[in-house]
């Protein structure tokens, strides 16, 4: 209805530095909130992005959901032999090249096997403990980010000298060895074998730098005394999102339990949903803080203009009517704020962006935000409803004043 | 041969209408008062300050409800405890002037003239200004439609209170001591409005004075005290 927007109007106007500190209220927690939206989302899907980048989507191991039923269990149900031993089952994924083939013929993504070996490795007398894994260089390339952190070669090196071998950057500093040293790789049963040194690789993750060494598929296979098995694929989905129902798949079909990534990280995951219930908790509370300034303006109004409503009153406007008038007020200092504090916060995330972090262990990096209308959205709404809820109470005291009171009092 | 006598339906009627205040402490401002308003009749209400005067005039123009009786309206009931209808009455059927002009003050005359229009809003805007325009050039107010209330002299303020009073053409018009607070030039200006508007329109107005020579000018002056009619002179 125009009239009531016009005489809305006509209270706001005459309020006019009030009603600009509520809307700047309004526009500042909408703005913050933003901000922090961004910043928090932004921060989680980086964080989610590097977990899933840095290991692979789905990890098949050699491993089996239930320990493998022993022939005796089967054979003899009705009485318990006790003293039988086990029967022996030969570790590592079996047939893998035709795993590989069959995964490759449906999967949407990429798959590379790998073997594990725990050894000692020597050079100039100094030894330190390292995981060796046997890598497929070729296929390693599709499911790992191990090409990009290569120091002073490639994985195309491996094939140079018929025992190649990459290490950790901190493993090498340990032990003192360079990209062309020969060193000593002795595997747990103690058997010896002579690798060159064809890269550094640097991750980033200290823990992992100082113990990890890649060969190929092959020397680890004779460090860890197996030939012709792997113990892991690793598989990489296009859709990561996905990789749990592909991992399910993937188990059905092989019988080798299959780790996605959600499942490998459902701590971590779910530490985030903690945090982002913290988040809309925080964001909520600004919001709610800055309703408080519209409320005051709206009492304040309303106690201005008792006579006026008095005076609307008696000519035959109906309480609902008065109701709308100072509602309309709540909701236009809402959406002026809403709107001011869209682009508040826009320029806000514009400003933290610029900031930039210098490390010396790290390149410099940027904060991470992330930009979504859902976060402008939602904070335009919660701040509409705040704005809605804090004209309506005392939109309805407003509403309720008798006329007869008021004209009484003056004459 | 038989002579019909035109039956006439009282505009506003009171019929054993008791209004109390107070919670505890009660205090009755109306007693018990039958009082029906014909159409075209000019009414005075006088009284000592106290009687119930304003009390009866704000029961009359359905602005409060009677705590006891009933209120009819061109013979039809007014459910008085049922706020929104009566306000929907007051905007369609009855107009008020106050002691206090109660113009809004940041609006125009004009836009102050055209309120009521708009709430009831039953004609176009443009339909709205032409007669509001036309209501105020009536009271001699044309030079002054586009000023605030501030810029207006009383006699003035209260001319355009007059005008709002008639934007959606009243049955009714009710003042409550609509001369209070003027010179009596002012006062004697106001008046002639008012008997003009009962002359030339044939509605009716009812008005609180304490005056008694205004009081004189109207065709029928009701005297209360204490809450009940001691006169009622015609």
């Amino acid at each position: 209805m125009r009239l009531v927007f016009d005489i809305a109007v006509t209270h706001i106007r005459s309020r006019l530095r009030q009603t600009l500190v509520g809307l700047m209220g309004v526009a500042m927690g909408v703005g913050f909130s933003v901000m922090m939206a961004a910043l928090m989302e932004g921060s989680q899907r980086d964080f989610v992005s590097q977990l899933v980048d840095a290991l692979p989507h789905i990890t098949m191991s050699d491993e089996r959901r239930d320990p493998p039923r022993q022939a005796a269990e089967d054979h003899y149900q009705v009485v318990a032999y006790s003293g039988l031993s086990t029967m022996a089952t030969r570790p590592g994924i079996k047939n893998p090249y035709a795993i590989i083939a069959s995964l490759d013929s449906w999967l949407d993504g990429a798959v590379a096997p790998s073997v594990q070996a725990r050894a000692v490795i020597r050079y100039a007398s100094r030894d330190t403990a390292a995981n060796v894994t046997g890598i497929d260089p070729r296929r390693e390339v599709s499911v790992s980010k191990l090409p990009q952190q290569l120091r002073g070669g490639t994985v195309g090196d491996l094939y140079r000298s018929s025992n190649a071998i990459i290490l950790g950057d901190r493993l090498a500093q340990k032990i003192g060895a360079r990209v062309g040293n020969t060193i000593a790789v002795v595997s747990g049963t103690g058997r010896v074998v002579s690798c060159t040194v064809v890269a550094l690789v640097h991750s980033g993750v200290s823990q992992a730098d100082e113990t990890q060494a890649f060969t190929l598929i092959k020397t680890a296979q004779i460090l860890a005394g197996q030939t012709g098995i792997v113990n892991a694929m690793r598989i990489r989905v296009t859709d990561v999102m996905q990789a749990m129902s592909v991992a399910e798949r993937i188990e059905a079909q092989t019988g080798y339990k299959s780790v996605s990534w959600q499942e490998a990280n459902e701590d971590l995951l779910s530490a985030l949903q903690v945090r982002n219930f913290i988040m809309y908790t925080v964001v909520g509370a600004i919001l709610l803080v800055a309703s408080f300034g519209t409320y005051n303006i709206i009492s304040t109004i309303t106690h201005e203009k008792t006579r006026d409503i008095a005076i609307l009153k008696s000519l035959g406007f109906t309480e609902r009517t008065v109701r709308s008038i100072f509602l309309l007020e709540a909701l236009m200092i809402g959406v002026a704020g809403t709107l001011a504090g869209w682009a508040l916060g826009y320029a806000l995330c514009g400003m933290l962006e610029t900031i930039e972090f210098k490390s010396p262990f790290v390149d410099t990096t940027h904060l991470p935000l992330y930009y979504t209308p859902t976060h402008y959205l939602l904070a335009g709404l919660i701040a509409l409803l705040a704005s809605g809820i804090a004209g309506y109470l005392p939109a309805r005291k407003a509403a309720s004043v008798q006329p007869v009171e008021i004209i009484r009092g003056a004459s | 041969m038989t002579i019909q006598l035109p039956v006439t339906t009282p505009l506003i009627e009171l019929r054993h209408v008791t209004k109390t205040i107070g919670d505890g402490v009660e205090t009755t401002l109306v007693r018990d008062i039958s009082l029906a308003i014909e159409p075209g009749e000019f009414v005075a209400i006088t009284g000592p300050s106290g009687s119930g005067k304003s009390s009866l005039l704000y029961l009359l123009g359905l602005l409060d409800a009677p705590t006891s009786g009933e209120v009819f309206m061109q013979g039809r009931p007014v459910p008085v405890d049922d706020e929104a209808q009566r306000a929907r009455l007051r905007l369609k059927h009855l107009g008020f002037v106050f002691q206090f002009h109660f113009l809004l003050t940041e609006f125009t005359s004009l836009m102050n003239v055209m309120l009521p229009m708009r709430a009831l809003g039953k004609i176009s805007e443009a339909q709205m200004k032409d007669r509001a325009l036309a209501l105020l050039a009536s009271l001699g107010l044309e030079a002054h439609a586009h000023k605030l209330p501030g810029q207006l002299s009383g006699g003035q303020r209260q001319r355009v209170a007059i005008a709002r009073a008639l934007a959606n053409e009243p049955h009714v018009i009710l003042a409550d001591e609509p001369t209070g607070n003027l010179d009596s030039q002012s006062s004697e200006q106001v008046l002639g409005v008012l008997r003009r508007l009962v002359d030339e329109t044939k509605r009716s107005i009812v008005m609180v004075t304490h005056d008694l020579g205004l009081a004189a000018r109207a065709d029928r002056q009701l005297r209360i005290v204490d809450g009940r009619i001691s006169n009622d002179i015609t």
